[in-house]
């Protein structure tokens, strides 16, 4: 076990842990935000550096600082270890720089985006960004590709956090590459259209922090928080059947898989429970959805729902 | 005349052939080490020679290959980087075009001492020339028996061959040298763990630079003891310069560290001056991604002490009043050379290289350069210094790979040392954001 004290917060977790984890279990505003990090993707993180903090003593053992801030998603703690957050004047702006570069190019057509109100990008711009940004050329396009009848693939809103990539290389089959070209014309390309007629590809959806990626079947339907997120499951050969249905009225408009508090999938589902059954007699209700990500669109509507078990993050 | 160790021959005759490079001693540090030393004892040489690594980086040699994870039944690799892209820099080529058994006798000696069966020379594809002058000394090699199996009769068997790259300045980054190698997409990995640990496949490895494991010879042959009375300090031993720019005799010389840069520039034996009878206005020391210097400080440190040509004199002062050695890549500027121009060439490479891992990188170094495209072409902001310095300042350590500093420095210390030079080219109209 290490002990690791994260912006004075001390918390035991076992070796091996990473600082983020670590963050995570104190909880709160402790935990540094995410872009490209997802828990249930191996080797995902370390490419959006939204994570990052300054380890201000390396371990008991060797009390040095660490030179550089460091990406806390790809950093393992030791024993001894101090962590500072949001306690690091430095921290919160290289983190406000990194918000810059990543909305430097980003189309900000929330507007007309389908996910306005769950978007990991929203959240990060609106809690760590600055007012606004001193980017004034005109920001990079990509053509659009179509890559099958399920997935819409945006890339100008993409921030290639890889998430995607990974998914598709790790729960689905036959998939070798994602990304595309170099530097900031890479993009998420072809090699993608493989994937589409996976049974798993839809998670891919799930994965983007951002617009990129979205869901054909629901796209332009409706604003996400004018639907009504419920748990549900069905017996599924393929996959748990554990997702969430966004419903309005009485039809359901998009499937999706069941996300945890800080946004990230909790089980992968399959294509057929996520585009194949969009009625509310296919499956059997839980109840309402707990939506515990704190974004400032979502919160007013989700706060009232999700009262049973509702856990306030800012203590 | 300083003492040369690595190509003192360069201008023999058919040097690149086996036969002319053995008369002129070659391979004796083969028969030396596999023969009379352990690997062990190779490793402690090297340690004592106090070799620093020649990329551009300058960590003790031996210290990383003591580093080297030796797992039982785990093969170990010793991967040679040629990708040799830094601009401003050509040292590498020149010694593999002219003495390619020089490398090819290194990495045997190397690969012995670090355990390898399997080693790999990862070169540039604009190189694709010298690729074929070190596949030709390769197979000379392994007909004269010193690659292969049993070389030597001493029961050591090593394969050594040439992986051509296809031209990515990203790819000289050790781990991403590493993948590239492993046929994937040239992007850096994030450490830890390190190649010494987790490297080329999996394995340890140790990634070196062409000049490094060619000084390895010369160690070998004369004891690290010897090696490490050259040279200043921690700085030991001779080192290549590419010398470029504005100068009268452009070209690669190896010099014993501690020569002082005012000979260096000066000195007929070596840069020669300054062309045309001007002025010099600035150096960059050690490759594109070193600070630039004005001459008073390269010249001179802060202190008032003369500059030397060593990891230590030209760090001297930090990046407020320093640079580094780097690569050896020793770009001179004369009185004429517009600095801000300088630097949005810099700053167009560093674009059109960044991989597009992680997003400081990818999204700064295209910013920096369209804000310095326009201020050289006039049509600056009052604001964009003010601008390019926070960018460069967020992007500096904020990066997986070294690439991000490669990209923030020159900017840095442009701005620093030539401020004035990029508030002339700024109207004296323009408006703020």
């Amino acid at each position: 076990m290490a002990k690791v004290t994260i912006d004075g917060h001390t918390v035991e977790v076992p070796d091996g842990t990473t600082i983020l984890q670590a963050a995570r279990a104190i909880g709160g505003e402790v935990a540094p935000p995410t872009m490209c990090y997802h828990s249930k993707l191996k080797t995902s993180g370390g490419y959006c550096r939204t994570c990052i903090v300054k380890v201000s003593k390396g371990s008991d053992k060797d009390p040095r600082p660490m030179p550089k801030l460091v990406a806390s998603c790809r950093t393992t703690v030791m024993d001894g270890m101090e962590v500072q957050n949001l306690t690091s004047p430095e921290v919160v702006d290289a983190r406000k720089g990194v918000v810059e570069f990543l909305l430097m190019n980003h189309p900000l057509d929330c507007p007309i985006c389908d996910q306005a109100g769950e978007c990991h990008l929203q959240d990060l711009g609106y809690q760590n960004g600055g007012e606004k940004t001193r980017f004034d050329f005109e920001r990079r396009t990509f053509e659009r590709k179509d890559i099958g009848d399920k997935i819409q693939l945006h890339m100008n809103r993409c921030i290639l956090c890889y998430r995607c990539v990974k998914t598709a290389d790790q729960i689905t089959d036959g998939r070798c590459h994602g990304v595309m070209n170099r530097g900031d014309v890479s993009e998420i390309s072809t090699y993608i259209e493989k994937a589409i007629d996976n049974d798993f590809s839809g998670n891919m959806i799930d994965v983007c922090p951002v617009g990129a990626l979205t869901d054909k079947t629901f796209r332009f339907k409706s604003r996400v928080w004018f639907t009504k997120p419920m748990d549900a499951h069905r017996d599924c050969k393929k996959c748990s059947g554990k997702v969430t249905l966004w419903e309005k009225g009485d039809e359901v408009l998009r499937v999706t898989g069941r996300k945890d508090q800080w946004g990230e999938n909790e089980e992968w589902i399959c294509n057929d429970c996520r585009f194949e059954h969009k009625k509310t007699s296919d499956w059997t209700i839980e109840g309402p959805r707990n939506i515990d990500r704190h974004s400032v669109i979502s919160q007013n509507h989700y706060m009232k729902l999700a009262t049973p078990h509702f856990k306030k993050l800012d203590k | 005349m300083g003492k040369k160790l690595l190509i003192q021959n360069d201008k023999v005759g058919g040097i690149h052939t086996l036969e002319v490079y053995k008369q002129h001693g070659g391979y004796a540090s083969v028969e030396k080490a596999l023969k009379t030393m352990t690997p062990e004892a190779i490793v402690e040489e090297v340690k004592k020679s106090g070799l620093r690594g020649r990329g551009g980086a300058g960590f003790p040699t031996g210290m990383k290959w003591s580093f080297l994870a030796k797992p039982e039944g785990v093969a170990r690799y010793l991967v040679c980087n040629a990708d040799e892209s830094e601009p401003g820099t050509f040292k590498d080529r020149y010694l593999m075009e002219k003495i390619p058994h020089a490398l090819i006798e290194g990495m045997i000696t190397s690969s012995f001492a670090l355990g390898a069966k399997t080693s790999y020379i990862y070169i540039r594809g604009e190189y694709f020339y010298v690729a074929r002058i070190l596949e030709t000394a390769i197979e000379e090699a392994y007909a004269a028996g010193y690659l292969g199996k049993n070389i030597l009769g001493t029961g050591y068997s090593l394969d050594l061959s040439v992986q051509v790259g296809a031209g990515a300045y990203i790819c000289g980054e050790e781990t991403a040298l590493l993948e590239s190698l492993e046929g994937k997409r040239g992007n850096p990995r994030i450490k830890p763990p390190f190649p010494a640990i987790a490297g080329l496949y999996g394995c340890p490895t140790v990634v070196n630079n062409v000049e490094t494991i060619a000084a390895v010879v010369p160690i070998v042959m004369m004891g690290g003891d010897e090696y490490a009375k050259i040279g200043i300090g921690k700085s030991t031993g001779t080192k290549l310069i590419s010398a470029s720019g504005h100068i009268n005799n452009p070209g690669v010389y190896e010099i014993e560290l501690g020569l002082p840069v005012e000979e260096f520039i000066y000195s007929n034996e070596y840069c020669g001056g300054i062309w045309k009878n001007k002025k010099m206005k600035a150096v960059v020391a050690g490759g594109s991604s070193v600070p630039i210097l004005p001459t008073e400080l390269i010249l001179k440190t802060a202190k008032g002490e003369p500059r030397l040509m060593s990891y230590e004199s030209l760090s001297d002062g930090g990046f407020a009043t320093g640079s580094m050695l780097g690569s050896g890549g020793f770009i001179v500027y004369d009185e004429d050379t517009s600095i801000p121009m300088n630097l949005y060439t810099f700053n167009r490479f560093y674009h059109h290289e960044s991989c597009g891992q992680c997003s400081p990188c990818r999204e700064g170094t295209g910013w920096m350069e369209k804000v310095a495209h326009r201020i050289v072409e006039g049509h600056g902001k009052a604001t964009d210094i003010d601008l390019l310095w926070d960018i460069q300042k967020r992007i500096e350590g904020n990066t997986i790979c070294p690439l991000g500093d490669a990209a923030a420095w020159p900017v840095a210390s442009a701005i620093r040392h030539f401020r004035h030079e990029f508030e002339a080219l700024i109207p004296k109209t323009a408006v703020a954001h």
